[in-house]
């Protein structure tokens, strides 16, 4: 096995022992699911005009929403500021891998493993008591798993980059704050961004996060024209390869001049 | 040609300074001050292959420093290095799956996984071959006592569990040179004999070089053929022990048990003290008195139940040397 895979693996198994996170996570995600359900039912009684996106159209876009959050790179791989903060980082230097590649690798299974862990039983839940639908089609769900795997892609490159940045500030708090607000409002994952003030839409599409949300989600619910689908996924390559290069740049550039401190 | 050639190796690293309290630290928002801290300075070595070195020097002298470098994560200021042909921090992926570096201060292995499972990442990390790794595991197995500790999580493992387990993990892939940097700190006398054991046999068996840096004088006296002492980042002595010994001091120690505790010695040739447990000890030079005479002379003075001749210790001489080197 290739050394990423198999780091990946670990990874993996490790963050499928707590069982009790998912537990909890999954007992967080369900009570916000139904609070967001019932705010946007009273949007949607009190609103005259038609929308651009159904009633249960927007139920299961809410539940998709809480189903797949661990998905969304929303904070910071908690393990690499410990190894910035005790310079264990050292022993990640003195591995013949691409630091880059290798903390990809972690991105990527810190964002699955949980996800698999909790999306199931959410979806089993919500899909028998609070509305959630099935796929519009199984044209709909091969294109929603497709989304997704972009989403995993470029989600992990943004994870990746925040984690890179603490290679120069260590404690991260900073670009933490700033990163949960931005992941989650402009994603999609407060409010589908079809029903945002129309102003605000071309903005949105432009940046990287709709490709993380919003874009799997329509997939799900059939919204996509085959022309929206191969621009999701070219909106998703893009911007992933952008956010690697760049992570892969800003990495290389502060690896040279870190100082390990003590013995 | 040597496996390692350090030639006027330097580096220094700029401190972030500010006064105490909260105007100093008001102050430092708008103005910071900085301290350049030469850690390395003119540092000249060269090892063959297969010698097996002790690194040491007091806190914050560079030994770590120096290791860093050599092991590829920091890249100095000036100077040359080679090891094994290759500048450590050029193409530094490459090189450093050809050494191995334990650092004691912190482990490399996963701290949620069994021993066994991090040990197998890191044959997949190092692509060693499983019939290789099989070999290699069996002999570490055997070697650093490891059988029981395999399926145990690596954070419920003891510090001198711990630290066999990180050798084991350091080689895995077969280095031929082996950087140990403080592995013996916070060990029990047990962990540490077993430690020195094995490094001993690795050294000798397989003729793996090792670079060890330590504060414990015994790992040196145990081990180390050859000793190089820095102090602020340079090299005050490079040696073997006995030369080390004869640089600084030739003095020995004559330890003498009387049959009247409360007698004082005093003797023109020697300095006389008490040890710690309540024995006379005089400090003599060889050349200045022999042994035989000192002995000669003490016992026709005093009435004494024992007597022996010993080199003042490791300790003594570096405490020394440090003391030398500081202004």
């Amino acid at each position: 096995m290739t050394p990423y895979l198999s780091l990946y693996g670990a990874r993996f198994r490790t963050l499928l022992q707590y069982r009790l996170a998912a537990f909890a996570g999954f007992g967080t995600q369900l009570f916000w699911g139904i609070i967001r359900m019932m705010i946007f039912q009273a949007f949607y009684d009190s609103s005259a005009i038609a929308q651009p996106m159904s009633r249960a159209q927007a139920v299961t876009y809410i539940w998709l929403g809480q189903a797949m959050l661990g998905l969304l790179p929303w904070n910071l791989d908690a393990d690499i500021r410990a190894l910035m903060r005790t310079g264990t980082v050292a022993y990640e230097l003195l591995r013949p891998m691409d630091l880059y590649a290798t903390w990809y690798a972690r991105a990527v299974a810190q964002r699955t493993a949980p996800t698999l862990l909790r999306c199931i039983p959410l979806f089993l839940v919500a899909g028998l008591f609070f509305g959630l639908r099935p796929p519009a089609s199984p044209v709909a769900f091969v294109e929603w798993l497709l989304t997704t795997a972009g989403a995993v892609a470029l989600g992990c490159a943004f994870g990746t980059l925040m984690n890179v940045t603490l290679v120069t500030t260590v404690a991260g708090e900073g670009i933490w704050r700033f990163a949960a607000p931005l992941t989650y409002t402009l994603s999609g994952m407060l409010i589908p961004i079809s029903l945002l003030p129309p102003a605000f839409i071309p903005i949105v599409n432009a940046l990287p996060f709709r490709g993380l949300v919003d874009t799997p989600f329509r997939a799900y619910l059939g919204l996509l024209t085959p022309r929206d689908l191969a621009f999701g996924l070219l909106h998703q390559a893009c911007w992933t390869i952008a956010l690697v290069a760049t992570g892969r740049m800003l990495l290389r550039r502060t690896i040279g001049h870190m100082v390990i401190q003590g013995g | 040609m040597p496996q390692i050639v350090v030639e006027n190796l330097c580096k220094s690293f700029r401190v972030a300074e500010r006064d105490p309290g909260l105007w100093g630290a008001v102050r430092g928002l708008a103005h910071r001050r900085y301290r350049t801290v030469e850690a390395v300075r003119d540092v000249t070595f060269s090892l063959e292959e297969g010698e097996l070195v002790g690194y040491i020097g007091p806190n914050g002298a560079g030994k770590s420093t120096t290791v860093k470098i050599l092991s590829g994560i920091l890249v100095p200021d000036s100077g040359r290095c080679e090891v094994m042909g290759a500048v450590p921090w050029r193409d530094r992926t490459r090189y450093v799956g050809r050494i191995g570096v334990v650092f004691g201060q912190r482990t490399q292995l996963w701290w949620d996984l069994p021993v066994i499972e991090s040990l197998e990442l890191i044959r997949d990390i190092y692509r060693v071959p499983s019939n290789a790794y099989r070999e290699t595991l069996d002999e570490l197995i055997a070697l650093l006592d490891l059988k029981s500790l395999l399926d145990t999580p690596v954070r419920q493992l003891s510090l001198g569990q711990r630290m066999r387990c990180d050798l084991a993990g350091s080689l895995i892939h077969r280095p031929r040179i082996l950087f140990l940097d403080e592995p013996t700190i916070g060990l029990d006398a047990v962990s540490k004999l077993a430690l020195r054991d094995f490094v001993r046999r690795l050294n000798r068996d397989q003729g793996v070089t090792v670079i060890l840096t330590t504060h414990d004088m015994d790992d040196i006296e145990a081990l180390c053929s050859r000793v190089i002492v820095i102090g602020r980042g340079e090299i005050l002595s490079d040696g073997s022990l006995a030369a080390l010994r004869a640089r600084v001091t030739n003095e020995r120690w004559l330890i003498i048990d009387l049959e009247d505790e409360a007698a004082i010695v005093e003797d023109e040739d020697a300095e006389s003290a008490r040890t710690d447990t309540g024995r006379v000890r005089l400090r003599f030079d060889p050349a200045r008195v022999s042994t035989a005479e000192l002995i000669g002379r003490v016992t026709s003075r005093y009435a004494v139940r024992d007597l022996f001749v010993e080199n003042p210790p490791i300790e003594e001489i570096v405490a020394r040397l440090y003391r030398e080197a500081s202004p």
